[in-house]
């Protein structure tokens, strides 16, 4: 469980060199369009303290966060049901083939011309996007689960609750959190894009924004504050959940 | 609670697995008829593929493709209690020891019976390890718990100490019987092993080869003193052979039911 002291000196190393190439290169190049480090990290302060960052910030979050759950919890389901059963498989193995090579760009532009500029469409189009990808990895989970175990709580009558909570949503452990850190990496690229085509908050459209008043220094700082968000899900949400879940392997 | 343990009665006309298209169904057992009377120690043998597991498999309601009938005597309404010890321990990999046998119980169980039992077959030490750091015996020990768990009526049991070593083998023995003396229920194991079959049974049912059915039904009367000779067994082994016609062999540790019978 401990964070070890080493990994973190190591960690904090790596992010400092960064930032250090950052600011030389941005002192060799010497231009508005191109800020360094420092400019960058003071901005986003004052964007946090006195500007609209967490107003987007948080408008892109709340977005964030309802597709993935309505993306995982739809997508396990649906992803189960077709490890689970051959025909439920064939008839919707080409459906998520075609909705996995289908650009999310084409998703979100169909949904606002269907729904208007609405935020169900944008949430919509954001977990359609990230639906077949679940899908797909939690069928591949659903075709490893263990029959001898599961044998082994139908002969103890452990009931459908249990059997679920016990026997095999711990097998698909694995699988949901490879499709949580590959899905909010995916989401969170996503979202701004749906945001910059038709939502009046969030992280996109403040982007857009910047880009038309070429407002490098705001622009970067509000990406980086998405990225710490990210990060600190990353660090302290994923990485200890799976360390948790792993306590048992050797 | 009372002792009360079941009758079995085993009517099975057909069991056939028909197997992924194309491939040839294998009948697994056929015309297999059994009475195991309560707190029988019953010891079902026969040779590889016979269908051994398959029948557990039936009595135990995780197979009911089959045609025949299956009752449990005296039937008070309720289903029986049935604790089955598997070829391999299959203890789920995410809880301890005394978590995996607690996960078998009701919720409203009795805390202070599961810790009596954990001394008892000697897990107590290991109850909060996690199954891939137990040896094999000690695995084995937790599921032969785990089945005791329920206080079953009936305990199937499939080759549960293969692939241990003589000496675990010996004493994991020697401890069924300890528990089923003091924890009624009727058994029925199934073993390759004659000397194993003769040091636990009050009766062997020797199967055929598959499509099994019964070919031998055998009362073993011994001393327990009696059971571990080499020249009761040689004998025993004769008469099986000569009412069987297919001896089982002695020591075949290889997997149960490999080859053509089960897919």
């Amino acid at each position: 469980m401990a964070w070890f002291p080493a990994a973190l000196a190591g960690r904090a190393a790596s992010l400092l060199f960064l930032l250090a190439i950052w600011e030389a290169a941005a002192w060799f190049a010497h231009s508005r369009l191109f800020p360094g480090a420092g400019a960058v990290l003071a901005t986003l302060v004052d964007e946090a303290v006195h500007g609209d960052l967490l107003h987007h910030l948080g408008a892109t979050l709340a977005r964030v966060s309802v597709a993935f759950a309505l993306a995982m919890a739809l997508g396990t389901a649906i992803g189960l049901a077709m490890g689970h059963s051959r025909a439920v498989d064939t008839l919707l193995d080409s459906w998520v083939v075609l909705l996995l090579n289908l650009p999310a760009l084409v998703i979100a532009v169909l949904l606002y011309i269907w729904l208007g500029l609405t935020e169900a469409a944008a949430v919509g189009a954001v977990t359609l996007s990230k639906l077949p990808s679940v899908v797909v990895t939690l069928r591949e989970g659903a075709r490893t689960l263990d029959h001898d175990l599961a044998d082994m709580a139908k002969s103890f009558h452990l009931g459908v609750w249990r059997t679920l909570r016990h026997v095999t949503l711990p097998q698909l452990s694995p699988f949901f959190l490879v499709a949580s850190r590959t899905g909010l990496a995916l989401i969170w690229k996503i979202v701004l894009v749906v945001e910059l085509l038709g939502r009046p908050d969030g992280i996109g459209y403040a982007i857009q924004v910047f880009f038309q008043l070429f407002d490098v220094r705001r622009l970067i700082a509000y990406a980086l504050a998405f990225v710490a968000v990210v990060l600190a899900v990353e660090w302290g949400v994923l990485q200890p959940l799976e360390r948790r879940l792993a306590r048992w392997r050797r | 609670m009372a002792p009360v343990t079941i009758g079995v009665s085993i009517e099975i006309y057909e069991k056939t697995y028909r197997g992924r298209a194309g491939a040839r169904p294998v009948t697994a057992l056929r015309n297999l008829s059994a009475c195991v009377a309560p707190s029988e120690f019953c010891v079902i043998t026969g040779p590889s593929g016979c269908g051994k597991t398959t029948l557990l498999n039936i009595i135990a309601g995780l197979d009911r493709d089959f045609t025949g009938a299956l009752s449990f005597e005296p039937s008070d309404g309720g289903a029986p209690r049935i604790g089955y010890v598997f070829q391999s321990p299959r203890l789920l990999p995410w809880r301890t020891v005394r978590e995996n046998i607690a996960l078998v119980l009701a919720r409203n169980a009795d805390r202070a019976e599961l810790e009596g039992l954990l001394t008892d077959v000697e897990v107590a030490d290991v109850a909060d390890a996690y199954p891939a750091q137990l040896s094999g015996g000690m695995a084995r020990r937790a599921a032969l718990a785990r089945a005791f768990a329920i206080a079953p009526d009936l305990l199937l049991m499939d080759e549960p100490f293969l692939s241990l070593d003589a000496a675990a083998a010996d004493r994991l023995r020697s401890l069924l019987l300890r528990l089923v003396s003091t924890r009624p229920a009727t058994v029925l194991f199934v073993t390759h092993d004659l000397a194993e079959a003769v040091e636990l049974a009050d009766r062997i049912l020797v199967l055929s080869p598959a499509p099994g059915r019964v070919v031998a039904d055998m009362p073993i009367a011994l001393a327990r003193t009696q059971r571990r000779d080499r020249d009761t067994l040689a004998a025993l082994r004769a008469e099986l052979a000569r009412l069987g016609g297919h001896p089982t062999e002695p020591c075949s540790l290889n997997g149960a039911c490999v080859g053509s019978a089960i897919p």
